[in-house]
């Protein structure tokens, strides 16, 4: 895997700058595409590495309740991946990060395995993660979404035997995915000791950055990670903040503009020194 | 695609293109720790004994196969038999699978076991088998289906076990389902997950056929002894497929047998009308596998109807779906209101009240009789029983209780 992908790139520059990702998370079409758009401009203005996009599904088993009401709102909005797809295209400029899209291999499927790549990549995609796609299955679906020169990101869970992991980074790229804690994504207290564990010796095992994520939602769980750890993701501590806009609590630009602090704030965490 | 065998899935978990493993590394390991274990299990011959001793003393079986006469008579036609698992302990074939994994928790030293519940037979079906072996158990179940089935409701809870109201999404058994997945992500090192149908990530669709594979083999041989042949035509009621998968599966390979399986037809065929996948949907992926669901151009999963709780699934387990795919077995649909009408018939004619998942099978059953000749023998599994449903049989027909 001779090749750079924008993904890759961007992890190479952090290292030189000494710095972890900080890789918010939100979902397209939540309560409309318009948030999206002004949602990822926001994220690109704070200083963000790389923003990944979530596909709203029906039957989402990996996500905890904060992200499944999330998808929820935006498909009773009537949110299309046709319309995602073609927000993304809009909003997207030199200066968005890379984006990579957490989708169902539901929709992806029904989609067409390649045409989804193809459509993805056109939208200004970087990465794919296939979070119902783990180790083996994936196989096929790597080779595809690697020739149109994007990066298929594998998950690897708190349960991951180490005798799987070679499984798994054979058909990852770009970076691994590291789950925090077993279950589902949410907002936790704290970092777990075994993931620290965990980090240390998925190092021994690949070169692929390593980027964590489920129940990570403040600068303070940045902390034990800096030297273990090339990046960190946050789900549902963004998402949430939208419940309150859509409950009428606040308005849009209250919204933006706290979810452009939070994410200020991770990024000056992210720094090693 | 070739015919159908026997000899599936493989080892990842493929019945011909369906099934595999279409589900978060959280529980990746856990699959194949239940595989493994799976398989010790059906090679050793005390797990087997122990088994077969349950079911016999505990459930009841074997269960009868009768000869209904007066059915018979109305279809005028082939010689209707029915599978009675109606008459198990608990009232449904449910009970064939939670006995067999309880079992499988007990050796994977787990404490806890959770299950998802529609109609609430499963529910109970898995409450019975914990209580007996002292396991602590938690029932996912839709916040709707807890209103309208409240006799299984508090059969559960009497027997020990939690039940968990579902108010996610569709708040329907599909729900209860992801519900009950996203606990076992969090649980996997102390719970077991008995999935109630043959639906779901391999192991599952290949475990719950192997526990309830028992309908079909006593039925077999009990029709090579009571009218000296195999049987014609084999006919169930599919809603994920569990108890038609155990009735079909012994017979996948006799040739001469007819198989139908009957979908929920509820109210016309248009989306969202009724719950038959296999009829009307496309393979796609639901709940970790590859098989026939009924899903939007998007790959969103569509709401489903049907008159009974227990069929209403937009998914099918992907056996079935290769049964479709080799053409080994025909599938169909039955109406809301042929299955309610036959539930009547059922009632008057042999004073027996099927569970209105059943009375789909057999409402099929009148019909191919009808265009058979007398010389032909047709076997319907009778799943379950209808005291839990006589609710809504009464609401229906403007009765009241
Ligand atoms: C009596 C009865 N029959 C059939 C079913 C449908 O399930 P399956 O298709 O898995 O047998 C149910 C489910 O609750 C049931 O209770």
């Amino acid at each position: 895997m001779a090749e750079t992908t924008l993904i890759s790139q961007k992890f190479l520059e952090l290292k030189s700058k000494n710095r972890l990702a900080f890789m918010p998370f939100i979902t397209a079409g939540d309560p409309d595409v318009d948030m999206t758009k002004d949602l990822i401009r926001t994220l690109t203005s704070a200083g963000v590495d790389l923003i990944e996009v979530g596909f709203p599904y029906s039957d989402p088993i990996a996500d905890g309740p904060v992200i499944q009401a999330s998808y929820t709102r935006a498909l009773n909005g009537g949110i299309t991946v046709d319309q995602i797809l073609q927000a993304i295209a809009e909003v997207k400029s030199d200066d968005t990060p890379p984006l990579v899209a957490m989708v169902s291999y539901a929709i992806v499927f029904r989609h067409g395995v390649e045409e989804f790549i193809q459509d993805a990549k056109k939208a200004g995609f970087a990465g794919l993660i296939i979070p119902d796609l783990p180790g083996a299955e994936a196989a096929e679906c790597f080779e595809l979404v690697r020739s149109y020169g994007l990066d298929l990101v594998q998950l690897v869970a708190p349960t991951t035997p180490r005798e799987r992991v070679q499984q798994i980074v054979q058909n990852s790229s770009g970076f691994l995915y590291c789950v925090a804690v077993a279950g589902t994504t949410g907002v936790r207290e704290q970092v777990a000791d075994a993931l620290l564990d965990q980090l240390r010796w998925l190092r021994e095992e690949t070169d692929l950055p390593l980027a964590v994520g489920f129940g990570i939602s403040k600068p303070e769980h940045v902390m034990p990670l800096r030297e273990l750890a090339d990046g960190v993701i946050i789900g549902s501590g963004i998402v949430r903040q939208l419940e309150d806009l859509v409950q009428g609590a606040v308005d849009r630009e209250t919204t933006l503009k706290k979810i452009g602090q939070l994410a200020n704030a991770m990024v000056s965490s992210t720094a090693r020194t | 695609m070739s015919t159908a065998t026997a000899q599936v899935p493989d080892q990842l978990g493929r019945f011909g293109p369906f099934g595999r493993r279409f589900v978060p590394e959280t529980l990746m390991h856990a699959l194949d720790q239940l595989t493994e274990e799976y398989e010790r299990a059906k090679a050793d011959p005390q797990f087997q004994e122990q088994l077969a001793n349950l079911l016999q003393t505990y459930v009841g079986r074997p269960s009868p196969l009768y000869f209904a006469e007066r059915l018979t008579e109305k279809a005028g036609g082939a010689r209707i038999y029915l599978k009675r698992e109606d008459l198990n302990h608990t009232g449904a074939h449910k009970i064939n699978n939670t006995i067999g994994q309880t079992l499988l928790t007990l050796r994977m030293g787990k404490q806890r076991v959770i299950a998802e519940t529609g109609a609430g037979q499963h529910g109970v079906a898995t409450a019975t088998a914990c209580a007996r072996f002292g396991l602590e158990c938690v029932v996912y179940m839709g916040e709707e289906d807890i209103r309208r089935q409240q006799l299984n409701v508090f059969n559960m809870r009497t027997m020990g076990a939690e039940v968990r109201p579902v108010t996610s999404g569709s708040r329907t058994l599909r729900d209860a389902v992801n519900e009950a997945m996203r606990d076992w992500m969090a649980t996997v090192e102390n719970t077991h997950y008995i999935l109630g149908s043959v639906v779901g990530p391999h192991p599952f669709p290949m475990i719950v056929r192997d526990f309830q594979a028992v309908i079909g083999r006593e039925a077999r041989q009990q029709c090579l002894d009571a009218v000296g042949q195999l049987p014609d035509e084999v006919i169930a009621c599919v809603g994920g497929g569990s108890n038609s998968a155990g009735m079909f599966y012994p017979f996948i390979e006799d040739d001469g047998v007819a198989l139908t399986g009957v979908e929920a037809g509820g109210r016309s065929n248009k989306p969202g009308d009724h719950a038959s996948p296999l009829s009307y949907g496309k393979p796609g992926i639901l709940h970790g596998s590859y098989s026939y669901v009924l899903q939007d151009d998007d790959g969103q999963t569509l709401d489903v109807h049907s008159i009974s709780a227990g069929l209403d699934y937009p998914g099918v387990g992907p056996e079935h779906s290769y049964w479709k795919d080799t053409g080994r077995v025909q599938y169909t649909t039955c109406s809301d209101e042929d299955a309610l009408a036959t539930f009547q018939k059922m009632a008057r004619l042999e004073g027996i009240l099927p569970a209105i998942e059943s009375s789909h099978a057999v409402s099929q059953a009148l019909k191919s009789a009808a265009n058979r000749s007398p010389d032909d023998v047709i076997l319907v599994c009778l799943s379950g029983r209808g005291d839990k449903d006589v609710n809504e049989v009464a609401r229906l027909t403007g009765q009241t209780l």
